[in-house]
């Protein structure tokens, strides 16, 4: 099981980063959604796969009795998931104001901060 | 296991290290809840700032006395809790980046007109803040991602403050890029966590020697892109220079500051302190990005006639020279990347202070338009000369003792790595000050293209005394380094040996 996710989470880092190479900022949006993605399925497998052994401590023990599953990934993912959906959401309203604002949704039409025909500096001291 | 389930309660005097980000986060609340009255919130968070300052200086001087300070969350023993721990690096940076946050404060108080009240600027100042200083203190890994995205957000929102066509298109390539270098650090945790079964930075430092080397260079290599994107180091940098002259002055100033030295800190303390066995494979490509960015960096600024856009250079161009001293790795290098951090946070902020005002006296953001200030304003004059003699390392001003105390390194190191270091530490050197210079003539000494008259604006007064502020502390520190001199040695000793940094944690025992 270790093994397919393993391979699950390289398909989709490789998906991410390939729609991040794209220059239309939609494809880009999406990329970073699936590449936030595969880093969350990443941190779960990291934690080791433990089937239907919740990390509960019995009443009166100290500490479990066998091996329970790993509750820290899980914690991490949260929190991952939370911080990934609110930058993917304010990229996602960002991506559109800038779609109306500038009017082009190519980011190498988006000069507008670097302007392409940039001047040379002048030759003096 | 006994120990575990024991709770040990946190000394009362061991919160100071948490107190400055939770001041500032209890501030951005309530300056979001009270941001109808821009006065109000500008008065809190002045208070906030003082009273951050006012607990690093006391954490800093026990540090300076006792050695590191940690303290861990929710009464879980270290390995387990989140753990804040404190060394004189990490609070030296959390000090300079609330006296740059305070200037700061005042001089974005008389560019702000009282229709700007709404928009939250002193929140996320605030929040901007809080994150710029759980990444300095924390000593949790994972943590150190949450201050990131903290950071992150909160610059978010500042970068798009004003809502200008020119500031979406810069917020777009600053948004998506840094938001993909805090992923790939998030990819690089889940592998480290995976291998090593721990995220808290004293316990990884006992527990990586004995991981797969090759796993572990991976997950170095992984970090340094992260880091080096969020740093802005050459050949990841393109984000800088299309973003940061796109807000207003004192958000730039800011970030400018801020956002891209936490980056280097935590290069710093991932490549050098908690992975250094992955030095033999990295060593030669974290000394190239050094070079490429101390090199590309002032000749950027050199091709550049935007005002701004040039310092953003000069940005990218300290970079390189703190990451010199990451490659170096000795205990001399590592001192001289953190005074370089510390050096590059007041300079860098000052310079572009000092930029906007010469914006807001010539009407122009182009140094080709600009010209003759020098006759109408000599105090702005002497202030961009002296910034660019610092971010230069011209004695006897501030910039200068990083620069020897990393070319010192550098020549003890000797061999191709170091030698070739500190030809490009000089060669920076020699480059900044050209480009400096000749950007100072242009705007300064060439004959005025308009009238050279300056109009009168409102605030000046705050304006200069903020920058003034700056460039005193700048020139100040450089006349008496010593105590700078003598904070880089302890902090690099700390660094180079953690032993102390481990027991303040806690887990002494555990150590290799």
């Amino acid at each position: 099981m270790d093994l397919v996710l393993a391979v699950v989470v390289g398909l989709f880092i490789a998906l991410g980063v390939y729609l991040l190479l794209s220059r239309a900022l939609i494809r880009m949006l999406m990329g970073m959604l699936v590449l936030g993605n595969g880093v969350n399925l990443l941190i779960f497998t990291a934690g080791r796969l433990t089937r239907e052994v919740a990390p509960i401590v019995p009443p009166g023990l100290e500490q479990a009795a066998g091996a329970i599953a790993n509750p820290l990934p899980q914690a991490l993912i949260l929190t991952a998931i939370v911080i990934g959906f609110a930058m993917f959401s304010f990229l996602l309203v960002l991506s559109y104001r800038a779609y109306q604002t500038l009017d082009c949704d190519d980011t190498d039409e988006m000069r507008l901060a670097e302007p392409a025909d940039a001047p040379n500096p002048p030759l003096s001291y | 296991m006994e120990e575990l389930v024991q709770t040990s309660a946190v000394a009362a005097a061991d919160w100071i290290v948490v107190l400055p980000l939770v001041l500032a986060l209890i501030g951005a609340a309530l300056a979001l809840m009270l941001r109808n009255n821009g006065r109000v919130t500008f008065l809190l968070a002045l208070l906030v700032v003082v009273a951050a300052i006012a607990c690093e200086i006391g954490l800093a001087l026990r540090i300076w006395q006792e050695g590191p300070v940690s303290m861990t969350m929710g009464n879980w023993l270290p390995p387990f809790g989140i753990s804040f721990t404190a060394d004189l690096f990490g609070i030296s940076f959390a000090l300079a980046a609330s006296v740059v946050t305070l200037l700061v404060l005042f001089y974005a108080e008389a560019d702000r007109s009282a229709a700007d009240g709404r928009d939250g600027f002193h929140a996320l100042v605030l929040l901007l803040l809080a994150g710029v200083t759980g990444s300095f203190l924390t000593g949790d890994l994972f943590n150190l991602y949450v201050w990131f995205e903290v950071m992150l957000i909160a610059s978010f929102g500042l970068i798009v403050t004003g809502g200008s066509a020119l500031q979406f298109d810069g917020a777009v390539k600053y948004g998506f890029l840094n938001f993909l270098a805090t992923t790939l650090f998030l990819l690089a945790l889940g592998l480290l966590y995976g291998t090593i079964g721990t995220l808290n930075m004293a316990d990884i430092i006992g527990k990586a020697p004995a991981a797969n080397p090759a796993v572990m260079t991976a997950i170095a290599a992984l970090l340094l892109l992260a880091f080096g994107m969020k740093a802005a180091a050459f050949p990841v940098n393109a984000w800088l220079p299309a973003s940061y002259h796109t807000p207003p002055t004192a958000i730039s100033a800011l970030f400018a500051g801020l956002l891209t030295k936490v980056g280097v800190y935590a290069a710093l303390r991932s490549l050098v302190v908690l992975l250094p066995a992955t030095r033999d494979v990295l060593e030669p490509v974290i000394a190239l990005v050094a070079i490429a960015s101390m090199i590309l960096g002032p000749l950027g600024a050199l091709g550049e006639t935007h005002l701004r856009r040039a310092m953003g250079f000069f940005v990218i161009g300290g970079i390189g020279a703190a990451f010199a001293g990451i490659a170096l790795a000795t205990p001399g290098g590592i001192g001289g990347a953190g005074a370089y951090i510390f050096h590059s946070m007041l300079t860098m902020t000052a310079l572009y202070l000092v930029s906007g005002m010469i914006e807001r006296s010539t009407g122009q953001i182009d140094t080709r338009h600009m010209g003759g200030l020098y006759a109408s304003s000599a105090p702005l004059s002497i202030m961009f000369l002296l910034l660019v003699l610092a971010v230069a390392g011209v004695p006897p001003l501030l910039g200068f003792w990083p620069k020897l105390l990393l070319i010192e390194a550098g020549v003890a190191q000797g061999g191709w790595l170091g030698t070739s270091l500190v030809v490009a530490l000089v060669l920076n050197a020699v480059l900044t000050l050209i480009a400096g210079t000749r950007i100072w003539a242009h705007v300064f000494w060439r004959q005025a293209a308009g009238t050279g008259k300056v109009p009168a604006v409102r605030g000046a007064l705050l304006r200069y005394g903020a920058a003034a502020a700056i460039v005193g502390l700048a020139v100040a520190v450089g006349l008496w380094p010593d105590w700078l001199l003598a904070g880089a040695r302890m902090g690099a000793a700390d660094l180079a040996d953690p032993a102390r940094y481990i027991a303040a944690v806690g887990l002494a025992g555990s150590a290799p």
